[in-house]
């Protein structure tokens, strides 16, 4: 079987629009899940501090 | 730096450089009758100079200190001064390239090394690859190691990455002096040498996802994100637009395996993510490092970066179409490439009003830190920079912007306003602390390195934007008999004062990089400027004569 042109941009304007939406979904769902709100602050926070040493 | 490694690890070392030697040697003498034996006697030669204080040192005593204690900061400190080296080397060459097309008979005349078109690209990637990836380099090490809590994993793998790096950009910029090249923009080099790069860069990936594998941070902090898209995408890019079949193991010369427009295709699917990759996935790694670090403010947003993370990754892989508009490439595949160049606007706004906003509550410290004004200016220039983009990549407008110096214009504001302000503002946060020191050697020097790229930037853009866009408008003008009102020449005699500020713009920037050259040097040295402010300082009693 032969990929044409055709069967390309059908497979983009149809799949290819689905996953990229479905990502960007999952990263919003990530982004805002109530429980990573700590992790995240944590993150922010802690490369502020001023030891400079690895932890043991 | 080598008594940090143990008498094995020395030993390693040398097997490697043995290897790469002999590498060199083999490839010198299969192209012996070629221009590939110069490459191959550089190589041999460069392993030499590399093994030289390893033999030296085999026999120093081993390492008594815990070396899981520490960061492991040699290379870094390597990888910074060798950015400054490139830094220097790749904008010197930039200023002359500059001066040529303004005046073109500043050069060697009968010496084809010395002409533009090998100077070009000497330029390019002495400061996109010499520069910005040795930056890169360095603080994708310092800022892992930082995040994670965690020393680097490996001891010999740093410095393979660092100095393997390096062999592959002084093989791709002497090749352009020899006349060696592949003709693609940004990926001139040829096919041993992108193999090389290849070897060294998943070394530099695998190093990178070990380390994270150590980290005692539960959460991997967002900056390691962006160097990891960096290392990753770059890895993509580098090995499927670099495939090539040489002509024989003996020579310099390669084709590509692509034909036609899909050669165009896949070099500008490189192009523009080298460009978004290589030039602002890292560089943003260390804007959402250091930036908030030199503020002592936690950056404004964390979910925010994190969305802009995943729009830029998502997007940018679309936008490489846009450098093809007009041309034989299915209108449908230029109109993708300008969608998605358009909606790139989002994330990468929401990385600079991040930014911005970080420093908002800080704007004391951004007027008395010129550190900090580094990053902040850089950080503005990211904004425009990212509009203008989506802008010229819309169709209507390209067919005014393109093959202009509007363009130029373009890259220049992100490459010097963007990329390089990034890293001498990351560069100057963390070299004091590096080498121990308490502060720079001379603040009032970061104060006139600033000014000097600030107003060069402008200075460049500035005429860029100006010539552009005369020239653009030059080459669409008709008379009243329907045929072109100006001749070539004459747009080109138009574009001549522009020529000389766009020098003068790039000269100035030059010689900032040459005071921070000057400064770090000083800094290392470990020594600090007399403070210039001598006039709060009470006034002894004179000393009288003989006294």
């Amino acid at each position: 079987m032969g990929i044409d042109h055709e069967t390309l941009v059908g497979f983009a304007k149809s799949w290819g629009l689905f996953y990229l939406i479905a990502m960007a979904i999952g990263v919003l769902i990530y982004t805002f899940w109530p429980r990573n709100r700590k992790r995240f602050d944590r993150a922010k926070n802690s490369i502020l501090d001023k030891d400079d040493k690895p932890w043991r | 730096m080598i008594a940090q490694l143990t008498r094995n690890e020395r030993h390693n070392a040398l097997i490697i450089l043995g290897v790469v030697g002999l590498a060199g040697a083999a490839l010198g003498l299969a192209g012996r009758n070629d221009l590939l034996g110069y490459h191959g006697l550089l190589i041999v030669l460069f392993s030499a100079m590399v093994a030289l204080p390893v033999i030296r040192a085999l026999d120093a005593p081993e390492p008594t200190l815990d070396r899981e204690d520490e960061y492991y900061d040699d290379p870094i400190r390597v990888g910074v001064i060798l950015t400054m080296i490139w830094a220097v080397f790749g904008m010197f060459v930039g200023v002359w390239v500059a001066a040529l097309l303004a005046w073109p008979e500043l050069t060697f005349t009968d010496q084809a090394w010395a002409s533009f078109g090998r100077l070009r690209p000497a330029h390019t990637t002495g400061v996109i690859f010499g520069f910005g990836g040795n930056a890169l380099i360095a603080t994708s090490f310092h800022v892992l190691q930082r995040t994670s809590r965690a020393r680097l994993a490996g001891q010999v793998t740093p410095w393979f990455v660092l100095i393997g790096y390096n062999l592959f950009c002084l093989l791709a910029v002497t090749g352009y002096f020899l006349g060696i090249t592949q003709s693609k923009e940004y990926a001139e080099p040829e096919w041993y040498a992108d193999l090389w790069l290849v070897i060294v860069w998943v070394t530099y990936f695998v190093l990178y996802l070990r380390t994270l594998a150590r980290r005692k941070e539960p959460h991997i902090y967002v900056a390691n994100w962006y160097f990891l898209a960096f290392i990753v995408v770059v890895a993509i890019l580098h090995i499927v637009n670099g495939l090539a079949v040489p002509i024989s193991w003996g020579s310099a010369k390669s084709y590509t395996i692509y034909s036609g427009v899909q050669d165009a295709m896949t070099q500008w699917w490189y192009g523009h993510n080298a460009v978004a990759f290589f030039l602002t996935a890292g560089f943003l790694g260390m804007l959402y490092y250091y930036l908030p670090k030199r503020a002592e403010r936690p950056i404004f947003s964390y979910r925010l970066s994190i969305i802009s993370f995943w729009g830029i990754t998502f997007m940018y892989m679309w936008a490489g179409s846009h450098h093809l508009h007009y041309t034989a490439l299915p209108h449908w595949v230029q109109t993708l490439g300008m969608t998605f160049s358009v909606m790139l606007l989002v994330p990468s706004w929401a990385s600079a009003g991040n930014a911005l906003l970080t420093l908002n509550g800080a704007w004391h410290k951004v007027r008395d830190d010129a550190t900090l004004r580094f990053m902040m200016i850089a950080a503005v220039f990211y904004g425009i920079t990212t509009f203008e983009g989506s802008f010229l990549a819309i169709r209507a407008v390209n067919s005014l912007s393109h093959y202009t110096d509007w363009t130029i214009g373009h890259v220049h504001a992100g490459a010097l306003g963007w990329v390089a302000m990034i890293t001498f503002g990351s560069i100057y946060t963390f070299v004091p602390s590096l080498w121990g020191r308490e502060r720079m050697y001379s603040n009032t020097l970061v104060e006139v390195h600033f000014w000097c790229a600030l107003i060069g930037t402008l200075i460049y853009v500035f005429a860029m934007w100006n010539s552009g866009i005369i020239q653009g408008l030059m080459w669409r003008t008709y008379n009243d008999s329907g045929t072109l009102t100006y001749s070539f020449l004459e747009s080109l005699v138009a574009m001549h004062p522009y020529y000389i500020a766009r020098t003068l713009g790039g000269l100035l920037f030059f010689i900032g990089a040459v005071v921070g050259t000057y400064n770090i040097y000083m800094t290392i040295r470990g020594t600090t400027a007399p403070r210039a402010a001598a006039g709060d300082v009470p006034v002894g009693r004179p000393l009288a004569p003989g006294e």
